[in-house]
């Protein structure tokens, strides 16, 4: 089990994206290593803004975060570089490549110059590992929506990164999918000790996968905390109106 | 009638037969809109590319011009191109003018407009998926772009068949920079233009048959390949 009470992988103070008006505005975030943290909240609250601005894909407004106790640097395509190839992010609309199963997860550990021998074990090992032998030489435009969202998670985590972070992963998905990948991401995170940042609208999802819950709402983080806490009495009352469904947005 | 007949008979004999004149200006005519497509192609590709990753604000110029360059008329193009290497021109020093590196010239100019500008209404679409999905696994500026590239392929292809549909039938270019030289600068449109002027059918009919049938056995590749899908978005 990954140690919880070192310093956190990533801490975030005073980080905001304006766009027209302001998206996102992060007072301070804290993410410890190996845990679960269930993103939730009202459409266009900025959960996805916030994956973004961490994988260095939208440069934030204001302020920057530490990574693995490092500033987290994006002036050059080497610095950039250095942050990006320790997390990964999965979109909501899952892009595979024009490639075989196969090929698209070993992506990310041909972009890290892994050598050919090392790569051929690694995404055969994953695949044995997930289960996913049977899909290694389809390509990805014979997938289901299922199957080509477990292939972006797997492709996302064959590198190992240090951090997933994964937008609405089972998003229209029928309830077996949805069950096969949360098996996958709590997989992943106990046994390989990837911390996950999982942006989901599925409030029972977040209850049933994380750790900690982080709940946004207008750009702003209102609460985060252990799962038992968010969901019970005393979460804030904002939390408790959205768990309960009485958010009006 | 029967002069079109006897024409198309004549012209199929001359094609079985590979007629030499036949074959020197099928031959001159290929090499002449291959290397043009090829070279307009590397820097069409390169160019659309870039553009098509640019948000649309920044490049709304470009893209205007590049448009209208698109639609050009040909005989613009041979005239431009005819100034450019005219002796008192600015690479008149060259000596180009009436050679097919000019009528080279001119069909790079004619197709690097049409390449760029389909390049990049292809990469426009899907180009920054493609490159953020690469970029999130970890790939540097070079792979991304060459990512979105690879996952483009459909559309950079259609855009070179197009240049190449484009330069391979046009005829007021070529004829302004090259002077339809008889076995130096004579290629097939500007032959069967001269033939049909001449009222010696046969050769322009045989050469109309060999440009429809270069342009059947293009589109077809083009079709096979398309066959093939795009990237997916699941």
């Amino acid at each position: 089990m990954p140690m919880k009470d070192k310093s956190p992988l990533l801490e975030m103070t005073g980080v905001s994206k304006v766009f027209q008006r302001e998206i996102l505005n992060i007072e301070s975030l804290a993410l410890q290593e190996g845990l679960i943290y269930g993103v939730i909240g009202p459409s266009g609250a900025g959960k996805s803004t916030l994956l973004r601005i961490i994988n260095l894909l939208t440069p934030p407004t204001q302020g920057t975060y530490h990574f693995m106790g490092e500033v987290v640097q994006r002036e050059s395509d080497r610095e950039r570089l250095k942050f990006q190839r320790e997390m990964a992010l999965v979109f909501q609309k899952t892009l595979l490549f024009r490639e075989s199963v196969w090929h698209n997860i070993a992506f990310g550990l041909k972009a890290r110059k892994i050598p050919r021998r090392d790569v051929e074990k690694r995404v055969d090992e994953l695949l044995a590992y997930l289960g996913m032998e049977d899909l290694a030489h389809r390509r990805g435009d014979t997938l289901s929506g299922g199957e080509a969202q477990r292939v972006a998670i797997a492709r996302a985590v064959a590198f190992e990164p240090k951090l997933l972070l994964l937008d609405e992963p089972t998003a229209n998905l029928d309830p077996r999918n949805v069950a096969l990948i949360e098996d996958m991401i709590q997989g992943m995170s106990r046994d390989k000790g990837i911390t996950v940042v999982m942006v989901t609208h599925n409030v029972f999802q977040a209850r049933r996968v994380s750790d900690q819950v982080i709940f946004i709402d207008e750009g702003r983080i209102v609460e985060i905390g252990p799962v038992d806490r968010v969901f019970s009495p005393e979460a804030h009352r904002k939390t408790r109106a959205y768990v309960q469904g009485k958010m009006i947005y | 009638m029967s002069q079109i007949g006897e024409g198309i008979l004549e012209a199929i004999r001359m094609i079985v037969t590979l007629n030499p004149d036949l074959i020197k200006i099928v031959g001159l005519s290929l090499w002449v809109s291959l290397s043009a497509i090829v070279i307009a192609t590397i820097l069409g590709v390169l160019l659309g590319t870039w553009l098509g990753l640019k948000s649309e604000k920044k490049t709304r110029f470009i893209n205007k011009l590049i448009f209208t360059l698109m639609g050009m008329p040909p005989v613009v193009a041979g005239l431009i191109i005819y100034l450019i290497l005219s002796r008192q021109g600015p690479l008149g020093v060259l000596g180009l003018l009436y050679t097919p590196g000019a009528m080279i010239i001119a069909q790079v100019f004619l197709a690097l407009p049409i390449i760029t500008g389909l390049t990049m209404v292809g990469i426009r679409a899907r180009g920054k998926v493609i490159e953020e999905t690469a970029r999130s696994l970890g790939a540097d500026s070079r792979l991304a772009a060459w990512t979105v590239v690879k996952e483009s392929r459909m559309a950079i292809l259609g855009a070179v068949i197009t240049g190449f549909g484009r330069v391979v039938a046009e005829v007021g270019a070529v004829m302004m920079v090259g002077g339809n030289i008889d076995g130096r600068t004579r290629v097939m449109t500007t032959a069967i233009v001269l033939e049909t002027r001449k009222g010696n059918f046969e050769l322009a009919i045989g050469l109309g048959m060999i440009l429809l049938s270069l342009s059947f056995f293009v589109n077809s590749v083009l079709y096979t390949i398309q066959k093939g899908g795009d990237a997916h978005e699941g």
